[in-house]
């Protein structure tokens, strides 16, 4: 069974009465153990993916559209009331920023359990040795002494930790993870990122990352989709992906990386900048700035098709190749 | 001991164009009603470097390591408790408010926010005369409206994005803009504060290829600041790793890689996530948290998280010594 | 490398961008239409007010409203309707000319006490609260019987009472943006005080002040009638709205239309400048948002 099977996943909004797509056509699947790395840069739309999963764009006035299907039940066509049920338990989301998810006037511990006996029948009494327990396995130091403790008390690394429990404390099978590293020092990010790894293979969790950095895509994610500018330009295996990347915007991509060892003077950049929603190319939107464009790439919209290897690219240098 | 180069060029018998020496600053923290002093926080712990002319100096570190605040004592945006910063031979803490200002036409800063660098009511033009007025330059009009054209051009920019509002360009137009503000005046020195942080990583590209250029072409001198260890040993020739205020190690910047000396340079490296998909589940290198900088105890800051850790670590602070690769490093144990 | 995405749309000044937002407000543009309304009316009152004010009439004296007197006439046979428009002028004249002093007083004061921080930061600021803790009544009374009664005196008080409101809004918004960036980045291009101060620091802390001055202008309007009311403010035959309420209490069951009417002048012209003021709140709030 497909854990999580997205298709043609779509968020529409109006701007000045005009309907803008800020994502669309996005397509992808998730397994049980499975890490899948949703990358892309400023205004990919990789955020807005998530939050349309969750059901959560409704509540800024976006329109949903596509399918998302999480263990064969279509998510999109529930009740507020029954997705109310699944957040939080059946699918965790853990947002950006933990210095803002957590309330600055309760203490941690209990923030954590007011998450379990949301979802599941235990009194407060019984749930917080369990979140204690959690919390050793999520190595906090002394987790009874920082249960007590409020967020203002803890450090970076701390905080996210405790927002990764206040997601994992309902045994959730989805865990959906929002630029989880991003405000953390890198010594630090590489002891969250182990913790990710590890959760997903202990538990059995399938674990969604969103995040800019292609270096954490790398090193923790068995899979991965690449967005631009809304769309969703490659998704396959990390191995193939970022070995030898089929779209030209990854190839671009990871070329833009410096990395020790550089030849200086060697770093190439993409020319020009992502166009916002409301102001997209036609055709391809990636076109403008790809060396490898031709004729049809400024009329046609590339399909995501998959290529010799599994991986699944939408460009036109390729739509005679399809498997 | 090995000649250093920068770019080919043997820099062993130049002056030093910025010189660092015993640098601190500490900021006391009061409590209680009578605002009584319980603790200090060394924010900068005696640091001395020296910087050649045209060189690119990469500081690198992560949070609470003082960077942000070493960067602002160079320029004197703050004022230190001890040491000296000569700039060009001129004492810059010895000078008078009025002499300072007058410095200040040669030596800037591009600061590492581009959202709120210039102020979001003038237009971009009008934020790049401010330094002609500021500094009484002698331009005149039509010559100043030629030469900020000529700026925006310089970074890339159209002239036309002269009578445009902060908030009408994207991060990297806005942190163009930024540097070009920061030529107007043509200083030599530039110092640079996480300038592409906020930046998606294409864009970062594009602005470390402009920096390379202008490098190149107004032979500037370059003081980069970043915690990305990745960037700066790609654009910088030397890097100081700092910890907690103190200098952690002085090393050359393509022999970070193999060749560091610092137990903490080292973790640093091995950190970084690289982009080539490799093993995973790897132990991260380092455990535990930056320690908070208050009241720290005497030893080496370092010793909390050490693997190396030995009894005169928590005893003495290691001072900074000559390595074994040309460098400097503050380490009782250095890895070599 | 030149950029690809040239600007080609005319530039929009953030001022355009309220104005633009303005008219979409239904609030705003009424409070507008109201407040222009009075402004028009006190800058052509001699033409529009149907007899003279001052003119006294002893025959038809607390006549009701009729087709010659529309408003009616008060204790001295004086038109009432032109005594009113009259009013709006005084109105007018004293809510503006005193919130400018206000906010003037409130701008010097706030800026150097946020600018220079600790003791006289600390000096200042008591200072503003005792003012502000005193009701603005007290003090104008107390200006008044030291500086005399009539318009001018009542303009002066009115001032000196309410500038603390200003001072701590000058103050605010100085202590959040000093540590702006890009203030920073100013300083270190070698700008003196002075210039970060006038030249970014207070013209990005004007916001909330003119807002708070918009409202102000109605509390002020407010204020000047109850000296009028009083007996503090204008003499007569000066027609300001609370002086004519006051002299109307008298006759309150003879001929009530003497306070209702200037009531109603004075109810409707602070409600224009409340929408007024909240339209603005709203636009900049949202503004705020946008930019973030």
């Amino acid at each position: 069974m497909t854990f999580l099977e997205v298709r043609d996943l779509e968020v529409e909004f109006r701007v000045d009465k005009k309907p803008v797509k800020p994502i669309e056509g996005i397509s992808f699947e998730l397994n049980e153990k499975e890490v899948l790395g949703i990358v892309g840069e400023t205004g990919s739309g990789k955020s807005l993916t998530a939050h349309a999963i969750l059901g959560l764009s409704t509540l800024v006035g976006g329109k949903i559209g596509g399918s998302v299907k999480f263990k064969e039940r279509e998510l999109l066509s529930i009740s507020e009331n029954e997705m109310q049920s699944v957040r939080g338990d059946q699918i965790a989301f853990i947002p950006q920023n933990p210095m803002t998810s957590l309330d600055p006037v309760y203490r941690v511990g209990d923030q954590i359990v007011e998450g379990l006996i949301q979802h599941a029948k235990v009194s407060k009494r019984e749930a917080k040795p369990q979140v204690i327990k959690l919390m050793e396995r999520l190595r906090i130091p002394k987790a009874d002494r920082v249960f007590q403790q409020y967020p203002h008390q803890l450090s970076g690394g701390l905080k996210q930790r405790i927002v990764i429990a206040m997601g994992l404390c309902t045994n959730p099978q989805l865990l959906i993870a929002d630029e989880p590293t991003t405000a953390l020092d890198v010594t630090v990010q590489a002891q969250i990122m182990r913790l990710f790894s590890e959760m997903t293979r202990d538990r059995g969790i399938g674990l969604f990352l969103i995040t800019h950095d292609l270096g954490v895509i790398a090193q923790v994610c068995d899979k991965v989709a690449v967005m631009y500018a809304g769309r969703m330009v490659e998704f396959g295996n990390i191995e193939p992906v970022f070995n030898t990347p089929s779209h030209p915007y990854t190839e671009a991509l990871l070329d833009c990386i410096p990395y020790i060892g550089m030849k200086k003077g060697s770093l190439s950049a993409i020319d020009g900048n992502v166009p916002s929603a409301g102001n997209y190319p036609s055709g391809c939107r990636y076109h403008p700035r790809c060396q490898h464009s031709f004729s049809p790439c400024g009329t046609n919209v590339p399909a995501l098709n998959q290529i010799e290897g599994g991986t699944r690219v939408a460009c036109h240098l390729y739509q005679g190749k399809k498997d | 001991m090995p000649a250093t180069y920068i770019r080919g060029k043997k820099t062993d018998n130049m002056e030093n164009f910025i010189e660092v020496k015993n640098l601190s600053v500490s900021f006391d923290v009061r409590a209680g009603i009578l605002l009584r002093t319980i603790g200090t926080i060394q924010a900068v712990n005696d640091v001395s470097f020296s910087i050649k002319k045209g060189e690119i100096l990469g500081v690198v570190g992560e949070s609470g390591c003082g960077k942000s605040t070493l960067a602002r004592l160079i320029l004197r945006l703050i004022e230190p408790k001890s040491g000296s910063v000569k700039f060009d031979g001129i004492d810059i803490f010895q000078l008078s408010k009025k002499e300072l200002r007058q410095q200040r036409s040669r030596m800037a800063m591009v600061f590492q926010d581009p959202y709120s660098a210039m102020d979001p009511r003038y237009t971009i033009f009008r934020s790049l005369s401010e330094p002609f007025q500021i500094q009484n330059s002698r331009f005149k009009n039509e010559e100043r409206r030629k030469k900020i054209d000529d700026l925006l051009k310089l970074v890339g920019l159209d002239p036309q994005h002269g009578f445009a509002y902060p908030h009408e360009l994207s991060g990297g137009q806005k942190q163009r803009a930024d540097i070009a503000r920061v030529l107007t005046l043509t200083p030599p020195f530039i110092v640079l504060d996480e300038p592409t942080a906020a930046l998606d990583v294409s864009v970062q590209a594009q602005i470390i290829k402009l920096l390379e250029d202008l490098r190149e072409k107004l032979d500037l001198t370059f003081l980069f600041i970043s915690h990305d260890l990745s960037l700066v040993s790609y654009f910088c020739d030397r890097v100081i790793v700092m910890y907690l205020g103190c200098v952690a190690e002085i090393i050359s910047a393509d022999l970070i890689g193999e060749h560091a000396q610092h137990p903490y340079t080292k973790a640093l490296v091995e950190s970084i996530f690289k982009t080539k998909p490799g093993q995973k589940n790897q132990a991260p290198p380092l455990e535990g948290e930056v320690p908070s900088p208050f009241n720290l105890p005497p030893g080496c800051v370092f010793v909390s998280r050490c693997k190396y850790a030995q009894p005169i670590c928590r005893e003495q602070p290691p001072v900074l010594e000559k390595s074994a690769e040309a460098g400097r490093v503050a380490c009782h144990f250095p890895l070599s | 490398m030149a950029e690809n995405q040239v600007i080609e749309r005319k530039h929009k000044s953030p001022w355009l961008v309220v104005f633009k937002r303005f008219t979409g407000n239904k609030m705003g543009v009424i409070g507008t239409a109201l407040i222009l309304c009075l402004i028009l009316v006190a800058i052509f009152a001699p033409m529009l007010e149907p007899y003279s004010y001052k003119e006294q009439n002893i025959e038809l004296m607390n006549d009701p409203p009729s087709s010659s007197h529309l408003l009616g006439t008060d204790e001295f046979g004086r038109d009432l309707l032109s005594r009113v428009i009259r009013g709006a002028r005084i109105s007018f004249v004293v809510g503006v000319l005193s919130v400018m002093i206000s906010v003037m007083i409130g701008i010097v004061i706030g800026s150097i006490a946020g600018f220079y921080g600790g003791v006289i930061d600390l000096v200042l600021t008591t200072f503003a609260d005792l003012t502000w803790s005193m009701p603005a009544i007290l003090i104008a009374l107390l200006l008044v019987a030291v500086i005399g009664a009539g318009l001018e005196s009542v303009v002066v008080a009115i001032g000196l009472s309410y500038w603390a409101q200003y001072a701590r809004l000058v103050r605010g918004q100085i202590l959040s943006l000093k540590s702006a960036v890009y203030i920073e980045a100013t300083k270190s291009m070698g700008a003196s005080d002075f210039v970060i101060l006038f030249k970014h620091l207070l013209p990005n802390s004007m916001s909330p002040v003119i807002v708070a001055a918009t409202i102000g202008v109605g509390n002020a309007i407010v204020l000047e009638a109850t000296l009028g009311f009083l007996g503090m403010g204008a003499q007569p035959p000066t027609p300001s709205w609370g002086a004519m309420m006051s002299s109307g209490t008298a006759y309150l069951f003879i001929s009530p239309w003497v306070i209702i009417f200037p009531g109603i002048a004075m109810m409707i012209t602070v409600l224009g400048f409340n929408l007024f003021g909240d339209a603005l709140i709203e636009i900049m709030d949202v503004k705020n948002k946008e930019s973030n």
